[in-house]
């Protein structure tokens, strides 16, 4: 086991985590609120409007996150220099790098498995909490803003963050398309130096760690609201 | 190749197109996910066994094993593992003195993914056994029968309805992290996609292409989980 690399790696290590950390918050902040649309569609929407959430479930959770990122960056990224206006407008150095359709396919990905716990968690919500707050005279938005959804997401949340811990394992697939990421920085340190194991076994104790961050933050957040079962 | 081809003669199953290749692709993939979720089943089965039954040591050993596999990335073990092994064995060999071996991508990609398939399942069926009354477990033993046929006529029939729901949603993460050996090197579907598409130019087509046939594997894998879910669960009480 030879580590003297780590000294010459540090900064790129520290980096990685950093793309790492960013693609995750990016992923699960939007996914989060475009899971919220999606679960209140597939419960209280039209019909149309459920089945459309529905098949969107199913097409992201039925297929490879992989081949859902192929399918954007190479894919979607080959059609995208034929809008016009887009090369000349200021998106393009954004829209033109791997980071960007990771993001966009993770989000995308996460919000079709988190809308299904988030479903789950809304139809879980106690009828009476609900009639409670209609015979108060709240209107649909206030009930959903003050009752429906804080309730739900109290139910989820160690669910979510599971959730949260299992897209934190699906980002290292983004070095497949140039993100710079923690495990970009391990493939990196193998072609250089043709090390194979140390530089895997220094990126897995972040991804521990990271995850260990994640579950005490949950249990944090959880013991917020105490609930007596 | 006509210069501009159709879509139909880009996925036609013959040369030029190339549809054969993608479905000599999924059919890969697909003996992948079995290998590797019966090599699963069998470390799950050895697993749950070692931890509710084995000593102290070995329960220790075990909890490691799968707490490792479920923290670290799925991509990163996979990768670790197909290099570890594989060099393993070659240094193994080296040791006895004979050559160095081309290891079969296809078994060690079984290897590697039925590994991390076989911490999972430990722990769903370590949870459908304890789930079963250990009034039952104890009747049999009353009645003299030994382990296997105990393990066969009581266990089993009871575990499996405890159990199907988790091993169900292993079955559609093993057809989907099958695609992660695409980054190995071994053709299976998502790699078949990416030549296809390399090659043609044609990116969207091919991996929305693929994304059907994953779509299409989940979706029978469904209706298959579910009939095996009412057969194993037949004779029991309808839930309200």
């Amino acid at each position: 086991m030879d580590f003297t690399w780590v000294a010459a790696y540090w900064p790129l290590i520290v980096a990685g985590a950093m793309q790492t950390v960013l693609l995750l918050v990016i992923s699960v902040g939007f996914g989060f609120i475009l899971a919220i649309g999606l679960a209140l569609a597939r419960v209280s929407g039209p019909l149309w409007l459920r089945w459309l959430a529905r098949g969107y479930c199913t097409l992201f959770r039925g297929t490879p996150l992989l081949i859902q990122l192929w399918l954007f960056y190479y894919g979607v990224g080959s059609f995208l220099p034929m809008i016009p206006g887009l090369r000349e407008s200021i998106l393009w150095p954004v829209v033109r790098e791997g980071f960007f359709f990771a993001a966009v396919s993770f989000t995308l990905n996460y919000a079709a498995y988190e809308a299904e716990v988030l479903r789950g968690a809304l139809l879980a919500v106690p009828k009476g909490e609900l009639e409670a707050g209609r015979a108060f005279g709240m209107s649909r938005f206030t009930l959903l803003r003050r009752i429906w959804l804080p309730r739900a997401i109290r139910i989820a949340l160690p669910t979510i963050g599971g959730e949260v811990v299992l897209q934190l394992k699906a980002t290292p697939i983004a070095f497949s398309v140039t993100v710079m990421d923690l495990y970009a920085v391990a493939y990196k340190v193998r072609q250089d130096t043709l090390l194979v194991y140390e530089p895997l076994a220094v990126v897995t104790v972040f991804y521990v760690c990271l995850t260990l961050v994640i579950t005490r933050a949950f249990r944090l957040v959880e013991m917020q609201v105490p609930i007596r079962r | 190749m006509s210069t501009n081809p159709s879509v139909w003669q880009l996925l036609s199953p013959y040369p030029p197109g190339w549809g054969g290749m993608l479905l000599s692709g999924a059919v890969s993939t697909i003996l992948i996910s079995l290998g590797a979720y019966l090599f699963g089943i069998a470390v799950g089965l050895a697993g749950a066994t070692g931890k509710l039954k084995g000593r102290r040591s070995v329960v220790v050993l075990l909890d490691v094993y799968t707490t490792a596999v479920r923290a670290i990335p799925e991509l990163i073990l996979i990768i670790g593992l197909y290099y570890a092994g594989t060099d393993g064995i070659n240094r193994l060999l080296s040791v006895v003195g004979f050559p160095p071996i081309e290891i079969n991508g296809f078994l060690a990609a079984v290897l590697v993914l039925g590994i991390v398939q076989g911490a999972y399942m430990t722990e769903v069926l370590r949870g459908a056994i304890l789930a079963i009354p250990v009034g039952q477990i104890e009747a049999a033993s009353a009645f003299g029968m030994r382990p296997w046929l105990r393990f066969r006529r009581i266990v089993l029939p009871a575990l499996m309805p405890n159990a199907l729901p988790g091993m169900a949603n292993l079955w559609m993460s093993v057809t989907k992290d099958s695609a992660l050996i695409a980054v190995v090197g071994y053709q299976e579907l998502a790699l078949a996609t990416r030549l296809a598409a390399g090659n043609t130019k044609h990116y969207f087509l091919f991996f929305f292409a693929a994304a059907v046939i994953y779509l299409v594997i989940t979706l029978v894998s469904n209706v298959l989980f579910g009939s095996l879910e009412t057969h194993f669960r037949r004779g029991q009480p309808k839930a309200a």
